[in-house]
C-alpha cells in the first residue's frame, strides 16, 4: 500500500515536471521550427515574389523547377563532395593530430590552440581572408607562384577549381574543432588499459587499433554526425569566396536557395529548396541516430 | 477655485506641448549610396529642408545594394518600413505597385513633374499613375584609356561599327594590352554586352515583342544573334585574366589603374574608376574617352538608342505627406545642380545638366537627351526573377559554358516561369 502510494507520488512528481518543463520547450520548438517549416511547405506551392499574400497556386511545379535546374544538381553534388572530403580527409587529419597532441609534451597546448584558431574565426572573415589568399594578382598564392616564375592561376575564377579551393578552406577551418573533440575523448581513456596492452606486447599500432580507436568510437560517431550536418548547411564560407560562381559551379544547396530563391524574389521556389533540404537533413538525422548512434 | 484654474492651465499647457511633440514628423529615408561625398551632399540638402519646414525631421538609413534588394520585400511589408526607398524602376517597381506597398503620388506631382525629364517620369508611371520621383539617369558605353589605345594604334573615334570594335580588340591583344576589364563575378557587368547588342540589333520593337512573347520571345532571332555576336568577342579572349572572379568594383579599379584599355561601363563609373583605382586618381579626364556602343550589321536599332539606368525614389504606403514634399525639394534645381557640378549624376531636373562639371558627363547628358529610345537595364526592367537569369546566362556565354542558343532559351524559360 505504502509502496503504491509512493509510486503515485512519484507519478505526480513526474507529471508536474512534464507540465512545468515541456511547454516552454514545446512552445519554442513550435514557434521556431514547426511553424516555419510548415509555412515553407505551404509557400512552396505558390509562384510568389514575397509581396502580399501568395495567390498563384502552382502545385508541385516549384519542385519540378528545382529538379530541372542544372545548378541545383551541381549544388547537391557539391554538398556530397563536402561530406566526402569531411569524412575522408578532415576527420582522419583531425584524429591523427589529436592522437599526437593528446600526449603532454612541450608546446602541445600551444599547437592545439593554433589548430583550433581557424574554428573561432567568423566564417565571413575566413572567406574574405581566403579570397585575398587566392587572388591571382595580389594574393599570397600568386606571390608563391611568382617566386617560382610561374603565372598564378585565378583559382576562384575557374569553374574547374573554384569548389576545390572552397573545400580546402572548409577542411582548414573545421578540422580543429573535430581535433578538440577527439583530444577531449582521448583524455578520458583509462591509462591502465593502454598500459595493459603494452604489457601484453601490443605494438603502438595495435594499441591504437584495438584500444584507442574503439574507445573513441562514440566520439567519432558524433564527429561524423556534426561533419555531415555541417556540410549540408554550408553557406557562409561560399558567399564571400565565390557566391556560388563561376557558372554556378560552387553552389551548395543553401547558397543555391539564397541566390535563386531570395535574391530573385522567388519565395515559392526558395521554399521548395528549403523543404527538400529539410527532408534530407531529417531523414539523415533520424536514420543516423537510429542505426549508428543508437547506443548513446 | 484659483487652484482649479491653475490646474486647468497646467493641463492646457501639457496638452499644448504634447501637441507640439506630435507635430514633429520624421521622414525615414532608406538609401544605398556608398560614396561618402554624395551622401554628404544629400545630408546637406536634408538639413536645408528641415530648416525650411519646421517640425519635420529627415532620417537617413543606409543598406548595401545587394542586401537592400534581398531585404526589400520583407522590409516593405513591415510596420516599420522606411518612407522613401531607392528604385531602378522596371519590373521590381511593377511588382511593388501590384503588391500595394507604394503610395500613388500623381496628385502631388502635378505641375512639379513638368520640370523633370519626361522619359524619366514615364519610367515611374504605371497605368497613368506616378509612383516615384526620378533622380538621375545614366548611359552604358565603353570607357576607354586613350594612352593604351594609342599604343595599339587604335583611334577611339573610329570605333563605330561592331567590326571596328572587334578589330580594336585584336590590335590591343596583339600589342599585349588587355582589351577589356569586366566584373564577371557580379554578372551584371557582363549582361551589358548581350543586352546592348540586342538594343542595337532589334531596337525598341524587338524588346516590346519579346515582352509580349512574340517572335519567339527572348529565344527569338534578335536575342540569339546578340549571343552569337557576343560569342565572337568572347572567342577573342578579350577580358583580363580571371575575369569571372572579379567583382565589378575590382574590374573598375583594374581599368582605373590602367591595366585594361576599355570597360563597358555605366556613365557613373566616371567617378568610381577614380575611387577604386590604387592611386585614387584613375584615368585622368584628358586620357579618358567615351565610345558609344558600336552599331551592328543589319541592326534595326538606331545608333542614337541608348541603354542605361533610370533611378529614383519611391514613397511607401502610409508615409507622411512630408516625404513627397522632401523629394520635391531633393530633386529640385539647386540640389540637382550641386550633384551635377560634382559629376555624380546626369540630372533629371530640366536645366540642371548645364551645371555638369566635366565635358565627359556633358557628353553623356547630351546622348541621353538626344536618345531615340532609352532602354532601362534589363536586369531591372525584367524584374529579379528573369533579370538575374539574363545575368547568369550571358555570363555563361562569356565563360564558354553555354552556347548563345542555350542562353536565349534559359532566359525565355525563366520569363515563362516568372509570368
Amino acid at each position: 500500500m505504502a509502496a503504491l502510494a509512493g509510486r503515485r507520488v512519484a507519478d505526480v512528481g513526474k507529471l508536474s515536471t512534464i507540465l512545468l518543463f515541456l511547454p516552454p520547450a514545446l512552445l519554442l520548438f513550435t514557434l521556431f521550427v514547426v511553424l516555419p517549416v510548415g509555412e515553407a511547405a505551404w509557400y512552396s506551392g505558390f509562384n510568389w515574389n514575397g509581396f502580399g499574400a501568395p495567390t498563384n497556386w502552382i502545385g508541385l511545379d516549384n519542385y519540378r523547377f528545382v529538379f530541372d535546374n542544372r545548378a541545383f544538381g551541381t549544388a547537391f553534388k557539391n554538398n556530397l563532395l563536402i561530406i566526402a572530403v569531411s569524412l575522408l580527409i578532415q576527420l582522419p587529419l583531425a584524429l591523427s593530430l589529436a592522437i599526437i597532441l593528446a600526449d603532454r609534451f612541450r608546446g602541445a597546448v600551444a599547437l592545439r590552440m593554433v589548430f583550433f584558431l581557424p574554428y573561432i574565426l567568423a566564417e565571413i572573415a575566413t572567406g574574405l581572408i581566403f579570397s585575398f589568399v587566392y587572388d591571382g594578382d595580389y594574393g599570397l598564392l600568386a606571390a608563391l607562384y611568382k617566386s617560382f616564375g610561374a603565372e598564378a592561376p585565378h583559382l576562384l575564377a575557374s569553374p574547374q577549381t573554384a569548389f576545390a579551393a572552397i573545400l580546402v578552406v572548409v577542411v582548414w577551418k573545421y578540422f580543429g574543432f573535430h581535433m578538440m573533440l577527439f583530444i577531449a575523448a582521448l583524455q578520458t581513456i583509462d591509462r591502465s588499459m593502454l598500459e595493459a596492452a603494452r604489457i601484453d606486447g601490443a605494438s603502438r599500432w595495435q594499441s591504437l587499433r584495438y584500444v584507442v580507436i574503439p574507445a573513441l568510437a562514440p566520439t567519432i560517431r558524433l564527429s561524423v554526425f556534426f561533419a555531415i550536418v555541417g556540410s549540408l548547411q554550408l553557406f557562409d564560407l561560399v558567399m564571400p569566396l565565390t557566391r556560388g560562381g563561376p557558372s554556378d559551379s560552387s553552389h551548395t544547396m543553401v547558397s543555391f536557395l539564397y541566390t535563386f530563391g531570395i535574391t530573385r524574389m522567388r519565395v515559392g521556389f526558395g521554399s521548395a529548396v528549403g523543404v527538400i533540404l529539410f527532408l534530407i537533413c531529417v531523414v539523415f538525422a533520424f536514420t543516423y541516430k537510429r542505426w549508428i548512434m543508437r547506443d548513446e | 477655485m484659483a487652484r482649479f484654474k491653475r490646474l486647468l492651465a497646467g493641463i492646457a499647457a501639457l496638452a499644448f506641448t504634447g501637441g507640439g511633440a506630435l507635430a514633429q514628423t520624421t521622414v525615414k529615408w532608406l538609401h544605398i549610396e556608398a560614396n561618402p561625398v554624395v551622401v554628404k551632399i544629400w545630408e546637406e540638402v536634408a538639413r536645408e529642408f528641415e530648416a525650411k519646414t519646421p517640425g519635420v525631421k529627415v532620417e537617413m538609413q543606409y543598406l548595401e545594394n545587394e542586401a537592400y534588394k534581398a531585404k526589400a520585400p520583407t522590409l516593405l511589408q513591415s510596420r516599420d518600413r522606411p518612407h522613401i526607398i531607392y528604385s531602378w524602376a522596371g519590373g521590381v517597381l511593377k511588382s511593388q505597385v501590384e503588391a500595394g506597398v507604394l503610395e500613388d503620388v500623381t496628385a502631388a506631382m502635378q505641375g512639379y513633374k513638368d520640370n523633370l525629364s519626361g522619359s524619366a517620369v514615364d519610367a515611374f508611371t504605371l497605368d497613368g499613375k506616378i509612383y516615384g520621383v526620378p533622380y538621375g539617369v545614366s548611359q552604358v558605353g565603353f570607357m576607354a584609356n586613350k594612352d593604351l589605345l594609342a599604343k595599339a594604334g587604335v583611334d577611339a573615334g573610329k570605333i563605330v561599327r561592331y567590326d571596328d570594335f572587334l578589330d580594336a580588340v585584336k590590335k590591343l591583344k596583339a600589342a599585349g594590352i588587355t582589351p577589356l576589364a569586366v566584373g564577371g563575378a557580379d554578372k551584371w557587368p557582363v549582361h551589358f554586352y548581350w543586352t546592348h547588342l540586342a538594343v542595337r540589333l532589334g531596337g525598341k520593337a524587338a524588346m516590346q515583342a519579346a515582352l509580349k512573347g512574340q517572335d519567339g520571345g527572348f529565344e527569338g532571332e534578335t536575342f540569339q544573334k546578340s549571343g552569337e555576336l557576343f560569342k565572337q568577342l568572347v572567342d577573342l579572349q578579350p577580358f583580363q585574366n580571371g575575369f569571372l572572379g572579379f567583382k565589378s568594383q575590382q574590374a573598375i579599379g583594374h581599368f582605373g589603374d590602367g591595366k585594361a584599355a576599355m570597360l563597358l561601363a555605366i556613365s557613373s563609373f566616371y567617378h568610381t574608376q577614380k575611387v577604386f583605382a590604387v592611386d585614387k586618381t584613375g584615368v585622368p579626364d584628358d586620357k579618358l574617352a567615351w565610345i558609344s556602343f558600336p552599331s551592328v550589321p543589319g541592326g534595326k536599332g538606331l545608333p542614337s538608342d541608348t541603354l542605361g539606368g533610370i533611378n529614383g525614389w519611391l514613397v511607401t504606403k502610409g508615409a507622411p505627406k512630408e516625404a513627397v514634399a522632401f523629394l520635391k525639394h531633393f530633386v529640385s534645381a539647386e540640389p540637382q545642380k550641386r550633384l551635377a557640378a560634382g559629376n555624380f549624376i546626369v540630372p533629371v531636373y530640366k536645366g540642371a545638366e548645364a551645371g555638369l562639371g566635366s565635358a565627359f558627363m556633358r557628353n553623356i547628358a547630351q546622348n541621353i537627351a538626344n536618345s531615340t529610345y532609352h532602354q532601362n537595364f534589363y536586369d531591372q526592367d525584367l524584374g529579379p526573377s528573369v533579370g538575374r537569369v539574363v545575368n547568369d546566362a550571358t555570363t555563361e556565354i562569356a565563360a564558354g559554358t553555354m552556347t548563345p542558343k542555350q542562353a536565349a532559351k534559359a532566359i525565355q524559360d525563366a520569363f515563362r516561369q516568372g509570368n
